[in-house]
């Protein structure tokens, strides 16, 4: 039992924040540049959701291409002066911009902020009992630099009329982006392309270093490491990840602006990290050389590879959060969780190379990757077995946010298991670059995470706006997610056994892959299915910001410390700074069934007479 | 509605299950049979590792589906089992799937030797490997450089070499090597009907072998994004008895030497 010391607030002082000095806020400084935690991550949320139909429409075009190759689009063809000149028509160059900025939209624009920025913001100081960040204005200033990224991705996108926004995929491996000559949209769209990315990372970096500081330092009284919600656990670790992987990517990004230093400034000097000796791209001068191209790859994995674990785990945290709750329920198996999270995160460091089995490294360095990514198959299938755990003998709630976490788990297990073919070195030799990577990565990025974001959008509304979603509409946004969904995303596994290599604008040119073309008509419908359910989830979550039914402090009876404040908790968050007595989990316990309810706050003390139960 | 929900999680992987059972007979899987050496082996590592996964796919998921289904039809009223999880269950679960990733992984260390490191390419009947060609990829085509018939290749351009675009003549029935290589951005070699693939990458000279079983034309395509053509670098090797491809190299080196002469012989 921890010997009760007051909290230190955000800003040292021992006294209760939410009775303290009472600030009148201008509404720039209370709602725009804010340095509240919740305002800042209901910031990240609202942009994210903005970004996420951005993603969704480039995502459509690729599928429009794939579905109904080189015909005009109907009625948004006529609409975009970037499509007037092709009489919307896609051109190649523009499917190459298509597809390339569907990825660097949706991975840096939307996974990897609605994560950490948008639920790690607002949940962390609310479920670990303290009252803000421990850096409230670098918080602020990681919301505002994501408008800088979006800029430059924006101007990347619109340059020269949209038609050479930057085509090189956002993997951007050299030579293609390193020289400005190689293609229509290796000039300055892909510099700006890099700046964004850089500002992005700035945005992140700033966020993780927030997390670790405020996990480690601000806990409330009593809230051991191993009290803390898997949420903040996997908030943590995913922190941990940033800080370390994203310098890489930085480094590696300026080593390629430096290369490109005649696309920023009139310029022939530039140098030649990635670009070997006598390259001739498009009748240009031979390069000088004396570069790697697959240095790059190397530098970019490594952050990359991390990356998808950051684009993961938050969601994994906050899955077992809210299966718990849903299924009145401990999670099963709370430490071997934690330790699940922390392998996954420790392994991720050293099988970036599995995205590079084709390219030409040293087979011994393949056969070392191999291995480490089998062995990180593992955690992963073990947290699956734990999920299912946590559900059985449940009494479960079948609303929207059980079938998000269920949808979660019945996909995370696909993209597990369709991991594990490329794993093995042969078998990737043929699925690398088809559709059937493709498959695996939507199924746990989009499958995976964005079901469990559905889901903690959902669950955590109610405490970030005082009002509920409607169950009802959630749920039939859920079904049609899910089936347009798979319709999209499973076939994708068979046309990648068929051989359809990625990143084709046209692959039915090829005799082996023409009869390949209704299936692609199915998943371009199914994707659009899907595309437009996402309104309903938008409608719902505007809607219900004003006229949701209103809510108290715990509707769901769940147990975790954000519950215990105000639904929309007020400026420093608690009452009074809370003490915690024992673990998140405690559902349907017999302490709780002494008070005659099937759930126990963390910051109920021990009940009389029963026999304690408590675990950690 | 809440048996509903339970059945939807049992209906959806069903659905899959028999989308993939149909998927060969529709043309939704391998471009045919493996038609080299490797490739046979590169299969038979797939179906090990389907195996593998549609059984741990089917038990994963249908568990769902049951203890989803548990859960809609239990008593209302009745609590739920208050367990924080059970350690003979974790280390059961964490033992068994070991073996099964290790076993994975051993499976396939000699077939990715064979592959990928030059000193254990096949030496069939004593005789190494034949370099038949080097595949120069580019902006967007492949081009062929063929050693003059009875010399071996060079690593660089030699007077006397045969060229074409697009189209590679291999023998059948020996694993011949191309030297993989680009003159401008990455390019991958992919001919999906024997399971070949390589990036091409610049600045390097990449050799890749393939034992062709039988006789008949193959497709190649390009499998690293390359530029806004990437998708048309459309090629094919053509595997033929090595009396063809003498026939062919010849026929090759005599286009190539016309000079509108009418010389008895092709050499100038």
């Amino acid at each position: 039992m921890a010997t009760v010391t007051p909290a230190l607030d955000a800003h040292g002082h021992a006294d209760d924040h939410s009775h303290g000095h009472a600030h009148q806020q201008s509404f720039i400084s209370k709602y725009v540049f804010s340095q509240d935690h919740k305002i800042i991550g209901i910031q990240f949320l609202c942009t994210t959701l903005l970004m996420l139909m951005v993603g969704g429409a480039l995502a459509l075009a690729v599928r429009w291409q794939l579905a109904f190759p080189w015909q005009n689009m109907p009625v948004i063809g006529q609409l975009f002066g970037l499509f007037q000149t092709e009489g919307g028509q896609i051109s190649p160059e523009f499917y190459t911009m298509l597809f390339t900025m569907h990825a660097s939209v949706m991975i840096f624009l939307v996974i990897i902020p609605i994560l950490a920025g948008a639920f790690g913001n607002f949940l962390i100081p609310l479920q670990i009992g303290c009252d803000d960040m421990a850096f409230p204005i670098l918080n602020m200033l990681s919301y505002w630099f994501m408008w800088p990224a979006m800029v430059c991705f924006a101007c990347s996108f619109f340059w020269a009329g949209g038609t050479a926004g930057p085509g090189n995929g956002w993997t951007s491996y050299p030579l293609l982006s390193d020289l400005p000559q190689a293609a229509p949209g290796s000039g300055a769209p892909q510099t700006f392309w890099l700046f964004g990315l850089t500002l992005i990372g700035v945005s992140s970096m700033m966020g993780s270093v927030n997390y670790l500081t405020t996990i480690i330092n601000m806990r409330a009284p009593g809230m051991t490491l191993f009290r803390m919600p898997l949420t903040i656990w996997s908030m943590f670790i995913t922190a941990i990840l940033q800080a370390f992987a994203l310098p890489v990517l930085t480094a590696a990004g300026f080593m390629l602006v430096f290369d490109r230093l005649g696309t920023i400034f009139p310029t022939t000097i530039h140098s030649v990290f990635f670009i070997p000796a006598n390259i001739i791209v498009n009748n240009a001068e031979p390069t000088v050389g004396g570069g790697q191209p697959l240095l790059w790859q190397h530098l970019f994995w490594f952050y990359s590879h991390p990356a998808v674990y950051i684009m993961l785990l938050p969601a994994m945290g906050m899955v077992s959060d809210m299966l718990s709750c849903m299924c009145r329920k401990p999670v099963f198996g709370y430490k071997p969780m934690v330790y699940s999270l922390a392998a996954i995160a420790g392994l991720g460091f050293i099988v970036w190379g599995h995205h590079m089995f084709t390219s030409g490294m040293n087979p011994a360095l393949g056969m070392t990757f191999m291995t480490s990514t089998m062995m990180i198959a593992l955690p992963s299938a073990i947290k699956t077995f734990n999920w299912i755990g946590t559900m059985w003998g449940g009494n479960l709630k079948f609303n929207a946010v059980l079938l998000n976490c269920a949808g979660f788990v019945a996909m995370f297990i696909v993209g597990g298991l369709s991991g594990i073919f490329m794993a093995a070195v042969p078998v990737d030799i043929y699925f690398h670059d088809t559709y059937f990577i493709v498959a695996h990565f939507h199924y746990v990025l989009f499958g995976s995470t964005l079901f469990g974001v559905f889901g903690a959008i959902q669950f955590w509304f109610p405490k970030m706006f005082g009002r509920e979603m409607n169950d009802t509409v959630q749920k039939w946004h859920f079904v049609l997610s899910f089936i347009g969904f798979n319709g999209t995303f499973f076939p994708m596994h068979l046309l990648g056994i068929a051989g359809m290599p990625r990143r084709y604008a046209d692959p039915y040119l090829h005799g082996y892959l023409s009869h390949l073309l209704d299936m692609n008509r199915f998943m371009t419908v199914s994707a659009i299915i899907m595309g437009l359910a996402q309104f309903l989830l938008l409608g719902n979550f505007f809607y219900s910001m004003f006229r949701g039914k209103k809510v108290g402090r715990n509707p769901w009876n769940a147990n975790g410390l954000e519950w215990t404040a105000p639904s929309p908790p007020g400026h420093g968050n608690f009452d009074i700074a809370p003490i915690v007595y024992r673990g998140p989990y405690e559902y349907s316990s017999p302490e709780s069934d002494a008070l005659g309810q099937d759930y126990i706050l963390q910051t109920v003390p021990h009940v009389a007479g029963i026999k304690s139960v408590a675990h950690h | 509605m809440k048996k509903f929900w339970a059945l939807f999680f049992f209906f959806w992987p069903t659905v899959a299950i028999y989308a993939c059972l149909i998927a060969p007979s529709r043309g939704w899987w391998f471009p045919g049979p493996p038609m080299s050496r490797t490739g046979v082996q590169i299969d038979g590592l797939f179906y090990l590792i389907l195996i593998i996964v549609t059984i741990t796919f089917v038990g994963t998921q249908y568990a769902l589906g049951y203890v989803l289904w548990k859960g809609a039809t239990k008593e209302p009223g009745s609590k739920a089992v208050f367990s924080h999880g059970s350690h003979k269950l974790e280390i059961m679960w964490t033992i068994v799937p070991s073996f099964v990733l290790v076993f994975i992984s051993l499976s396939q260390l000699d077939v990715l030797a064979e592959i990928r490191v030059i000193s254990s390419f096949p030496k069939d009947a004593g005789k190494p490997a034949t370099k038949v060609a080097e595949v120069m990829a580019r902006q967007f085509e492949w081009r062929i450089r063929y050693p003059k018939p009875g010399t071996e290749l060079t690593t660089e351009p030699s007077p006397e070499d045969l060229y074409y675009v697009n189209e590679l003549h291999v023998p059948t029935g020996k694993p011949v090597v191309i030297n993989l290589r680009t003159q401008d951005v990455q390019h991958a070699f992919f001919a999906p009907q024997l399971r070949v693939k390589q990036d091409a990458v610049p600045g390097l000279v990449i050799p890749v072998w393939f034992d062709i079983k039988e006789v008949g034309e193959y497709d190649l395509v390009c499998a690293e994004l390359c530029g806004w053509g990437h998708f048309k670098m459309k090629a094919r090797i053509v595997a033929q008895s090595q009396g063809s491809v003498d026939k062919y190299l010849k026929q090759l080196e005599a286009e190539q030497n016309e000079d509108g002469t009418k010389a008895e012989s092709a050499e100038e």
